[in-house]
This record gives C-alpha cells, structure tokens and sequence, in this order.
C-alpha cells in the first residue's frame, strides 16, 4: 500500500489501491450502521431461542416460548367455535322453521349462510345471488325445484342431476332437435307459441301452430298455460325470467338441444349445520316462501 | 464527458458493431474447426428434431438446427475477409460488450412490453385473446424471464465483461469463448421464451425452462465462469477490486441454485417433458431457496458489482469506505442464502425452518444497506452532479429504490407482517420497485455510461433525453409501488376479514373485483416506464450512428430557442 494518499475533498486517506482511475477512501464502518446489524443479529439470536430453530437429529429445539404454528391454529380454532358454541349447538336443534321465527337464531344464519355462500356458492351463483345464463338467480321467486325452506334444504344437500348422489333432483327434457322428435320447422313454432305463454311479442300464426306440437310434447311437464311443475323440475314459461334466455332462437336451441346444468350435492362436503344456515340464507334473498 | 483513451486511438472500434462477430484472429484452421463443430452440432440438432417424442420438442430442435445454419453461414462469410491477425489485439475485448449493451437494450423493451400486456390483461382479461399462445398463464414467465434473465442477464453479461477488464486491466481470457458465452446465452434465451409461448414448462418459480434447456445453460454459465476467472487471473492489479467480487459471488452462486433446482429426470431423451427430483415440502423449500437466491445472487449481488464500478466512475470520486465493502459483501453473501424459508411462511414448512428464514432476513437488512451507503457516500464532494448530470441522478435513485427495498424486504419477511402481505400484490409491489427501481435504474445508468466509450463518441446523443427517461421511469415506478401497495394491503385486509360472530365476510371474487382500479393504475405505471425505455433505445440508437442533439446544456437556464 504504497500510494496512500488524502483525498482533497474529505480528507480521508485513500487504501492506496487504484483501478481504472476508482480509488477507495479509508473510512471506517458508519457506527450506527454496525451497531444496527449487531442488534439485528442479537434480536435474531433471542428469537432463535424463543422459537423453533434448530434442526436436530430428531426434531428440533423447541423454543421456550413453546410456540407451533399447527397449535397456534387448531388454538384460533377451537376459540373460534367455542365463541359460536352457544348459537351452533341451538341451531343444530333447531328446525329450519324455528330458525327462521327467532330473530337471534336467523341473524347468526343468515351471516354464517353468507359466509359459507362466499366461499362454495359464489362460483356459479355469482357474489350477489344474482345467478348468469344456466345458472339460476337465487333473489327472485321463480323456483325450479320450490323455494320452501324444506325445498331449498334438500336441493342443497343432494343438488340437482349430481351423478354421485343417489338422492339428487333429476329432470330430463327430450332433445327435440338432435332426437328428431320434431322438425325444424315445428320447433321454430313451438318458440313462437312459448313467447305467447310469457306475453311476449310472436308471431300468431305461427303460434297457432305451435299450441298444438305444445300440447303433445311440452304441456305434460310444462303445463297447458306454461306455469310449469316443481314436482318434475320444470321451469315456469310464462314469467319474465328465463335461465338460457328469451328470444326466439334461444328458445328454439333449448327445445332443439336443451342444456342440463348441473349443481353438486353438498351433504358430504358441508356439515349439517352449515346447510341450515345456507338454507335460511338462501331463503333470505327475497324469494323465500 | 471524456472519452477513454483506449477508443480515441483506436479506428477499428469506431467501425460499428457490423464486423466484429470475432475479434480474435481467426487462421483457417480455427474457421475449420468452428463450423466442423456447429456443422456436428446442426446434424445432431437435426435428429433431435427428426425423432422427437413430441411437437414441442421438435419445434425447439429445429431452433437449434436454425441456430448452427446461422452461426456457419457468419463464420463462412467472415473468413472471406482476409483482414484478421491484420488489426493488432485490442487492448480490451469490446466487440462482445457492444452486442452485450444492445442485447440489453432490445430485451428490456422485449420485457418491459410483455410486462404492460400482462398487467393490462389483469385488468382486462378479455386480451387473454382466448388463445393458449397469449394467455396470462403463459406470458407472465415470459415477462418475468425476458425482464430478469433476458435484460437483467445480458446487461450482467456486458457489464461484467467491461467491467473485469477494466479493473483488471486484462483482455478477456480463454479467445473467443465471451462469444459463445453471449450468444449461447441469447439462445437460451430463445428458447426459455418460445418455450413458454408453446407451453413447454416445468412450473418452476423463474426456472420454467425444461431439462435440455437447462443443461445448455448450465454449459454457458460454465464457460462464462471460466473466461470471468481466466481474466481475473490473468489480472495486471495486485488486488481484485470489490465489483468483481459480486461479480463472482453471481455467476458462482447461480451456477450452484440453477444446477440443484433443476435436478430432473427427462421423461425421454427426446421429449421436452421431465420431472423433478423433489416432491412436496421439499420442492418447495428447493424452489425458493432457488427463486430468493435468483433475487439475492442474480439481482442484487450482480448488480452491486455494476453499481460498485459504474458509479465511482460517473462521480469520479473514490469508493466511500474499503473496510465497508469488505464486510457488507461478506455478510450479504453468508446472510442470503439462508433466507429462501420466508417465501414459505405458515406453510407446511416446518416451524424451525421458517424461523431462521425469518431472522436471517433480518439480519440481512445491513449487510444489504452497506451497499447502499457505500453507493451514496461516494457521491459525498459531488452531489452538485444530481444538478447536471442525469446519468447520476439515475444511479442514485437507483440506490435509493435498492436501500427501500432491502428494508422493505426483511421487514416482510416478519411473520407477521407475512400473514398480511403473503398472497397479495404488495410483494408484486415490492419486486417491482426493486426490479424497477434498482436493477432497471442502475442498468441504464451503465449503459447510457458504457455506450459513448464503446462506440468512441464524445457524449450521448442527448442528456435532455435521459433526463426524460429518468422522469418517466421514476413515476411509473412510483404510481406502480403505490397502486401495489395499496390494492395489496386491501387484499390481505380483506381476505382476513371477519365479522362479529366469527364469519368470512369477502368472497375471492370481490376481492379481485376491488383490485380492478389499481390494476389499472398499475398498467399505467408500467406504461410510463416502458415509454422512457423506448426513448432510451433512441437515445442509444443515435448516440451509436454518432448523431448529436443540438440542446442546451443540463442544469443551465433554459434559453428561447435562438
């Protein structure tokens, strides 16, 4: 280090070394710099002995404070559910009608139903129950299957067309098209005679005709005025609401070739108690009977 | 700005980049053999393609098969010139950096684009184009890798090469294999990407690219240590200065993260499918003992070695403090390596492990300042320069982002601070910042310095250019960190949010739904940087045909034009 020098501006000798024109000065470490890393290091030390650090040949050391982040949350847990305990235990004994009659009972409900919604329903039904195209609205009070507690209850645990669920709801309607039951012609008619039943705007003529291919093939679920069967899961035709849409073509595809959508059962995947509260949730939204 | 002595003397480097392929003198027997090698590898290639066990395998095989026709058809032509062994060895090996400063250059734009597509198709999904070729999955590795390996990686190349040299006072070791460095890594490069666009990945953070791949980089990165080495050795200096130590602790450290994280077994030798050798927790700990490493050896190591050369050299003032440099690396390159785990907080991870992931990246947040201090110190006697000099005012904001991300990082590497940000766009915040605040800033502060040395041009183009890009750059970082920040903290809030009676009250889907505005922002913000790089390549771009913006000076009165 022979070419030590001061540098002009700081006054601070150089280390004497020189590379393509960068020196370096001597200073020393920032002391608030060292002593910062020092008490980072000490604080890491106290937490590695306060915490599970060390790996050992069999396990670990512990840590003296005990802590286990598995325990940490079986611990939120267990506090979680002995806070809900009470409410829990009176819904489990209660009916789905008592639920709904005390006011206590179905404010618990209707928030743990929502939360469980938020989670498992919102995919299809949409963050506000407000359903899409083959995915139904739940705030309306036009029911496929009933919109009684009972009703949505059983819908709930068993879904509808759910293959792996003996007891699910199953409806079946014919492909009228892709089965060739009836001609193109036909099906164009039977959409207009459709549109009539709902009051909308068809064609009369042609709707005529369709009254009596409507009779034959649709009327024994839908029914002769279209109000449709809850028994059979046959929609309702002559509202203003509509699950694949309105307009004459969609309503020819769907007798063409209909959609069968399908909604999981939930009896293995949620316990029982959260089905009720899903229930009287769902019967919540302004539609319940 | 001075121009090196080394370029003034010299014509040959003010020819351009056309004819400097290979620098070295190249006797017919070397041409021989070159194209015997790549005329081997072609025909290997060529099988690859012929009997591969899949589509994807065989589009990328008749890459390589590409590669090797374009590589013989440039050493074909080069020996037609008889001029090499003509020009006397140049004191420097610059031919290779030149490519290098524009490989950067092209990549960043590359990146920095595919970034704004993906941050726009977070806002507006229907630009996923329905397409597999062009949807999110597939274009985020794409962007991450074009940004960190493609610009952050050739801009390591160059300046390493440049650096090295310099200090070293040395040409690059080992003839031409800084060549087959770069270009093979560009071909990694190609192939990383195409990869991604077709669908070829092992789902490995950063470490997408497939088994043969791999085995290629790995084959690059080893010459590349070689030639890094060889010039050390060969070094004029009695001591190694500290910018090639990160420089080293880089290419060795990655070496060792890319060679372990990407132990798999190939499905087939000629199939683009295989699979690791972890599983489970394991896997995991591997990849982001791999992907912060990537953060800590890739990002931050190598580009405090550019920092450590580049801004003593603008500043010309001297380092501030040795005995700093000397401690702050050390423990920087100890510290990081143990800090992966706080990736993994609250996982199945074990409880002991995510507790020395934690503290370690405590104990980190100094050993990463002394970087920062080192850079900024050294401006004490010449701060005037932020008034005048654009290329400074870069660097130091560059700094200034790393010294704010490396407090931002241990901190949120504190459990629970974790439990918050884990999961949420804050830690996309907190990359970008560094990446484009740190890597970004003090990248282009190196190249808008290397560029006129380079080309032997008096100065740039224009500083009232850069002085735009630095502007752009720095709101769009700005308005990018914030919108992250924000949005994240409202994500965590509101995915831990819980009523009075103990229920979930936010759905996923509304919590995506409340990040639409500040995707948006964000998109914004990325626009912002993206514009000033665009102005940037200008910049370069004319500054290498030679051209000179007639402006008046930085940092005095603005005159009405005359």
């Amino acid at each position: 280090m022979a070419n030590k020098e001061v540098d002009q501006i700081s006054g601070i000798e150089t280390t004497g070394h020189e590379w393509d024109g960068i020196k370096e000065l001597n200073n020393p470490l920032p002391r608030w710099w060292l002593y910062t890393f020092y008490a980072c290091c000490l604080w890491a030390l106290g937490y590695a002995i306060a915490y599970p650090a060390i790996p050992l040949i069999k396990g670990n050391t512990a840590g003296f404070l005990g802590y286990s982040s598995r325990a940490d949350v079986a611990d939120e847990l267990t506090k979680a559910k002995v806070a809900q305990a009470g409410l829990l235990s009176k819904i489990e004994s209660s009916s789905l009608e008592e639920i709904r009659k005390d006011p206590t009972l179905l404010q618990f409900a209707v928030s743990g139903g929502r939360s469980a919604f938020l989670v498992n329903c919102v995919q299809c039904h949409g963050a506000g129950a407000s359903g899409s195209p083959g995915y139904p609205n739940l705030n309306d009070d036009d029911w496929i299957w009933g919109g009684k507690l009972e009703d949505i209850y059983t819908t709930l645990k068993h879904g509808i067309r759910f293959q792996w669920d003996d007891d699910t709801r199953t409806s079946q309607m014919p492909a009228f098209g892709a089965d060739e039951l009836l001609k193109k012609g036909q099906i164009n008619d039977v959409a207009e005679f459709v549109r009539q039943l709902a009051g909308l705007e068809h064609n009369a003529e042609a709707a005529t005709w369709g009254a009596k291919a409507y009779a034959e093939h649709c009327a024994a679920c839908h029914k002769d005025t279209g109000e449709g069967d809850r028994e059979q899961g046959a929609p309702s035709l002559k509202d203003a609401i509509w699950f694949y849409g309105s307009s004459k073509e969609e309503i020819a595809q769907q007798i063409a070739r209909p959609r069968h959508g399908v909604m999981p059962g939930w009896i293995n995947r949620l316990d029982d108690n959260t089905l009720k509260k899903l229930t009287v949730y769902v019967h919540s939204l302004g539609g319940g009977e | 700005m001075m121009v090196e002595k080394v370029s003034r003397l010299n014509p040959f480097l003010r020819l351009g980049t056309r004819r400097v392929i290979c620098e070295e003198g190249t006797p017919m027997a070397t041409t021989l053999s070159s194209i015997g090698i790549f005329a081997v590898a072609g025909i290997l290639a060529l099988l690859g393609a012929a009997k591969a066990h899949d589509s994807l395998f065989a589009a990328h095989a008749w890459i390589a098969v590409i590669a090797c026709l374009i590589a013989i058809f440039v050493i074909t032509r080069r020996s037609g010139h008889s001029d090499h062994g003509a020009a006397e060895e140049e004191k420097y090996m610059d031919g290779v950096v030149r490519y290098g400063a524009i490989a950067t250059m092209f990549w960043g734009v590359v990146g920095f684009t595919a970034g704004l597509v993906i941050a726009l198709q977070l806002a507006f999904p229907v630009l996923n184009l329905d397409l597999p070729f062009t949807s999110f999955g597939r274009l985020r590795p794409l962007h991450t890798s074009a940004v960190v390996f493609a610009f952050g990686g050739n801009a390591l190349l160059c300046t390493s090469f440049y650096v090295v040299q310099r200090t070293c006072q040395a040409r690059l070791a080992l003839g031409n294999a800084a060549w087959f460095v770069f270009w093979g890594y560009q071909l990694f490069i190609v192939l990383a990407a195409t990869g991604y666009v077709l669908g070829i990945t092992q789902s490995r953070e950063y470490a997408e690219p497939e088994w043969y791949v791999d085995l290629w980089l790995t084959l690059v990165w080893v010459v590349y240590l070689l030639v890094f080495l060889g010039t050390l050795f060969k070094r004029k200096e009695p001591h190694i200065y500290v910018a090639n130590w990160f420089y080293l602790a880089f290419i060795v450290t990655i070496a060792m993260l890319h060679i372990v994280n990407n132990l798999a077994v190939p499905v087939s030798f000629m199939g683009s499918k295989s699979y690791s050798l972890f599983s489970g927790v394991q896997d995991a700990l591997t990849q982001w003992w791999y992907g912060h490493n990537a953060v800590g050896f890739f990002l931050t190591a190598g580009f405090l070695g550019m920092m450590y050369y580049f801004m003593p050299k603008q500043a010309e003032r001297p380092v501030y403090s040795y005995r700093l440099s000397i401690i702050h690396f050390w423990s920087l390159i100890f510290m990081y390596i143990w800090a992966g785990p706080h990736h993994l907080h609250y996982t199945a991870l074990p409880d002991w492990a995510q507790t020395l992931g934690m503290v370690f990246s405590i104990m980190l947040w100094m050993p990463s300042w002394g970087g920062m201090i080192n850079g900024l110190m050294t401006l004490s006697g010449a701060w005037d320069k932020m008034r005048t000099d654009p290329i400074i005012r870069m660097m130091v904001l560059a700094v200034a982002f790393y010294g704010m991300s490396t407090f931002e990082g241990p901190m949120m590497s504190i459990k629970a601070v974790n439990s918050l940000s884990h999961y949420t766009d804050w830690t996309i915040g907190h990359v970008h910042s560094g990446a484009l605040g740190w890597v970004g800033m003090i990248s282009f502060g190196a190249i808008y310095f290397m560029v006129p040395r380079l080309w032997g041009r008096e100065q740039l183009y224009s500083l009232r250019l850069i002085n735009w890009h630095f502007w752009l750059a720095t709101l769009g970082i700005v308005v990018y960190a914030a919108a992250m920040w924000v949005s994240g903290i409202m994500q965590g809030l509101m995915w831990r949010e819980y009523d009075a009676q103990g229920f979930l009250v936010y759905s996923f889907a509304e919590s995506v739904a409340a990040m639409h505005p500040f995707y948006v922002i964000r998109a914004f913000g990325g626009g912002l940087y993206l514009a000033g790089a665009l102005i940037m390549a200008w910049n370069i771009y004319c500054t290498i045909k030679g051209r000179k913006r007639d402006e008046a000076p930085m940092g005095a009165p603005v005159i009405a034009a005359a």
